[in-house]
């Protein structure tokens, strides 16, 4: 037993490290106010169930993580915390299908840079494992009715596995959004890299089939290997194949049991890669990412039925000789093309801008419905999740957002906001800062 | 209109050998130096808009008449003077064509990185009218651009004022006749990352900043008071010439405009207290990421506030921008700051409306407050005030068109005038508005998000030497 002295001075001891725990400038006791789940009664409010259908005014019930009813002769239940949203629209929750969040905290600062890991082939890198539920990114996204989004690695070629996250828990693991895990190939580069490139056309023609032919030799190891271990457990006795890690990590696509996302920008990437995933018998399980040029050569990524996560979209062409608005009209060309298309913001810090992606690719041809469609059900078929979320549907998980407008445009406030059921408030470390400093007490000081 | 300027610039671009359009670029007279809108009215009559003046609030149904290049009348019911282009604007918006008081574009070089002190280097003396980037900061509404030196030195070049007159080949052509000279600084991470950091030089601190560029402001002091001793006869010879310290005396009396790249709070409040010990008045911080937490004191700098040219929404690239907030422009507004928005990185200025109107959704700012973070108040922060940045009789006629209003993600430029001329128009341009086609260099292409994203243009062109485990690297940085 222990003195009653030393449990003061161990009891001391905690509360002192507790303290200095709280005084940190820590991301996660300065930012998060706990959400709350329960039952709740979105009343009067327009609903846009889907990109295509719309309820004037009716009831939204949220019961515990999931939509219970949805509809306008829908009462709310006597259990219910009412929400009267008159004036107000309910949005399903807004998917990204491209970012760093959770993986990178600060671009200059390799310390707190968790998506890069070392090496060519390391596919059986997790870029769940290294999500930081705290990032004080997350909060300042979700504000604006971003609920999942895709996380992903980078640098080599198979940098590991991308995974669908919901933006609200506490460990990586509950924010795993229906297990939606990806391998990532970063597609080698078949052309000149830019106007910095200065190699010649035969050094890059040596170097892309080089790349080719690493590509390939990994392919063929990956299939050896998982053709190994497939008699390894189908026949007693027989020897287990060498351990090697990204061969293992490679199992789930060599199997067809899990999407590859390839990431490619070029027309000639693009176009390189539609053929190696055919060649490869990997094409249906193959989802394009990037896809700057995929205009280019829409009819190819059409014929493919490749679905394609397009973006970001707010940037200039990628070639000095093409039209000023060809980013912005990439994600409607495809579409026209026959294309399945989702929208990747491509960012860590200003995930947030998704939906400024998203309106300026309406304005450019997609149209606001077109536009909604790449932010929410497009990218839930795309990911296999289309039961699950991307409408506002009765058996849907609860994400969903309610805004004073439409939710592309600057002027519009997000009101409310549901992830997995849990209401979120509306506050991140920007908003803090905001009502710190607006009316700064004291303020001027002689 | 029916323009044949932008019919021949299609033929010479699609139809016709690049060899034929080379020579005929080659055997056009010297003296006609615009390759697109050399022969281009500048006499217009644009009728029927919403005219969003910024200063003098909105006019429905509204006419601006221009003359010469400059905006002769505004209102209602103007009738078109013989020789003057009509366009039907009806449905859409005008606003003062957009001033960005932060960019890099139209010049090839950034960076003077060789010593803490460069202020006799200016990027007037590299402008490059073939830069791309103008075309599309042109199909953004933008008209004027503040092109900076880089972030690499506590003291850096000066800058240069210049309106996208592009298709003008003679850089001079680019530059805005009578623009006040400003002269860059840069505080923080950048120059203590290139000196302290990357060559065991001073500055590697905060510290070490204020005190270089005390030095330097006291050395000039010095020269000026010994030119002026001997100009009073008080002296027998003048000093040694030096251009580094005829700029820096030249901020000292008020005729140079200290823009300086800076975050966080205490070194904003630094360069305060420094700049009222030497008696400086004109003085605009850039990005100043903090500025929201010393508003107060911004505002009450020198006799008219110290300004601020803040982005949108950047942060969390580096350490001393993770304390950042995106109410920065309505903060900084609420208290009285005359606040602009830039976007600093090549490329990127095409959306320029749009980064004002976020202050829509991170702050409460009225329609007009939001637009002048573009027009009148950059304006004001690069000493163009009297010619720029609003819809007045008398100014320059920069317009930008657009067919809804400029602060909906749904917008679309239609038009850009500058100084009365069209440089860029939705419906005639053809796709390829390159003025040069270089047969060697190619097809450029194609970054992703993430490292346009890295690309610190600031810091261009300086070479870091690091030291690591495996021993000594160059890094160059973009």
């Amino acid at each position: 037993m222990l003195s009653a002295s030393l449990s003061r001075r161990l009891f001391l001891l905690c509360a002192l490290l507790l303290g200095l725990a709280t005084a940190l400038p820590d991301a996660a006791t300065a930012q998060k106010e706990p959400g709350r789940q329960g039952v709740f009664a979105l009343t009067n409010a327009q609903i846009v169930v889907s990109p295509t259908d719309t309820i004037s005014s009716g009831t939204v019930v949220i019961r515990d993580d999931s939509i219970a009813a949805v509809g306008s002769g829908v009462a709310a239940p006597n259990d219910a915390e009412v929400i009267d949203c008159s004036g107000q629209t309910v949005y399903a929750g807004l998917i990204d299908g491209g970012t760093r969040l959770g993986i990178e905290e600060v671009g200059s600062l390799s310390e707190t840079q968790d998506f890069n890991e070392i090496g060519e082939v390391t596919a059986h890198m997790n870029a769940l494992t290294a999500v930081n539920p705290n990032s004080v990114h997350i909060p300042v996204t979700r504000v604006h009715g971003i609920t999942t989004v895709i996380t992903e690695p980078s640098n080599g070629m198979l940098p590991g596995t991308a995974a669908l996250i919901d933006l609200h828990g506490y460990t990586p693991r509950q924010m795993h959004a229906a297990g939606v895990t990806l391998t990532k190939l970063d597609f080698p580069s078949v052309g000149r890299q830019g106007p910095s490139d200065d190699r010649s056309p035969e050094t890059i023609e040596k170097e892309s089939q080089k790349a080719l032919d690493k590509l390939n030799e990994v392919w063929d190891r990956a299939e050896r290997y998982a053709r190994i271990d497939s008699s390894v457990t189908a026949a007693e006795g027989r020897r287990q194949p060498e351990y090697i890690p990204a061969m293992e990590g490679l199992l789930p696509v060599i199997r067809g049991e899990q999407p590859l996302m390839i990431t490619a920008n070029a027309a000639s990437d693009i176009s390189v890669a539609l053929d190696w995933a055919e060649e490869r018998g990997v094409l249906d399980q193959v989802i394009l990412s990037g896809a700057m040029e995929g205009w280019r050569v829409a009819d190819e990524i059409a014929e493919a039925s490749v679905p394609v996560l397009v973006g970001s979209v707010m940037q200039p062409p990628s070639r000095e000789s093409d039209r000023y608005d060809r980013a912005y009209e990439t994600p409607s060309l495809l579409r026209d093309a026959g294309v399945t298309v989702a929208l990747r913001s491509g960012k860590t810090e200003n995930v947030r801008n998704l939906v400024f992606h998203a309106g300026f690719a309406a304005s450019h041809g997609l149209g606001k419905s077109g536009a909604l469609r790449a932010v929410t059900t497009a990218p839930a078929e795309i990911f296999g999740i289309d039961d699950l979320v991307g409408t506002v549907e009765a058996g849907k998980k609860a994400n969903l957002f309610v805004a004073d407008g439409d939710p592309f445009q600057p002027t519009t406030d997000v009101q409310h906001l549901f992830i997995e059921g849990y209401k979120l408030p509306l506050e991140n470390r920007q908003t803090k800062l905001r009502d710190e400093f607006l009316n700064r007490t004291p303020g001027l000081s002689e | 209109m029916t323009d044949s300027i932008s019919a021949r610039l299609l033929r010479a671009v699609g139809g016709v050998p690049l060899a034929v359009v080379l020579a005929t670029l080659l055997a056009a007279p010297a003296t006609a130096q615009d390759r697109l809108r050399a022969d281009a009215p500048d006499d217009w009559l644009i009728q029927d808009a919403t005219v969003l003046t910024v200063t003098n609030g909105t006019i429905e149904n509204g006419d601006i008449l221009v003359r010469d290049g400059d905006i002769a009348r505004v209102g209602t019911d103007l009738s078109a003077p013989s020789g003057a282009e009509v366009y039907d604007a009806s449905g859409e918006y005008v606003m003062p064509g957009i001033i960005e008081a932060h960019q890099h574009i139209a010049i090839s070089n950034v960076n003077e990185a060789t010593n803490q002190v460069t202020a006799e280097v200016g990027v007037g003396d590299v402008l490059n009218p073939y830069d791309i980037g103008i075309y599309r900061a042109l199909a953004g509404g933008v008209t004027t651009v503040h092109v900076m030196h880089g972030s690499a030195n506590p003291i850096g070049g000066r800058n240069e004022t210049i309106k996208l007159r592009y298709g003008v080949t003679d850089p001079q052509g680019l530059k805005m006749e009578g623009a006040p000279r400003t002269v860059k600084f840069a505080l923080g991470e950048n120059p203590t990352r290139v000196y302290g950091q990357g060559r065991d030089q001073q500055p590697r601190t905060r510290m070490g900043v204020e005190q270089v560029i005390r030095e330097a402001l006291r050395k000039a002091e010095r020269y000026a008071e010994a030119k002026e001793a001997y100009e009073n006869g008080e002296r027998d010879r003048p000093p040694e010439h030096s251009e580094r310290m005829e700029v820096l005396a030249g901020v000292l009396s008020g005729d140079v405009i200290v823009q300086c790249h800076s975050y966080r709070a205490d070194e904003i409040l630094m360069l305060m207290r420094v700049f009222e010990d030497f008696g400086i008045q004109d003085l605009v911080f850039h990005h100043v990421n903090e500025g929201f937490k010393v508003a107060p004191e911004l505002a009450a700098f020198g006799d008219d506030g110290a300004g601020a040219s803040v982005f949108s929404d950047w942060w969390a690239y580096k350490f001393e921008v993770y304390y950042s907030t995106a109410y920065n422009a309505a903060v900084l507004t609420e208290n009285g700051v005359n606040a602009s928005i830039n976007t600093d990185i090549p490329g990127e200025q095409r959306d320029m409306y749009l980064q004002a109107a976020k202050t829509k959704r991170y702050g409460d700012l009225t329609d007009d407050e939001a637009l002048a973070l573009i027009t009148i108040n950059p304006a004001r922060q690069l000493g163009i005030d009297d010619r720029v940045g609003s819809i007045e009789e008398g100014k320059d006629a920069d317009l930008a068109i657009f067919d809804d209003h400029p602060l909906s993600v749904y917008t679309k430029p239609q038009r850009t005038y500058v100084d009365g001329v069209v440089r860029f128009d939705h419906e005639e341009d053809p796709d390829d508005m390159r003025l040069r086609v270089d047969p060697e260099g190619t097809v450029d292409l194609a970054r992703d998000g993430y490292d346009r994203d890295r690309r610190k243009s600031c810091l261009k062109g300086v070479t870091f030497l690091q030291a690591t485990e495996s021993g000594l690297t160059l890094q160059h940085s973009h």
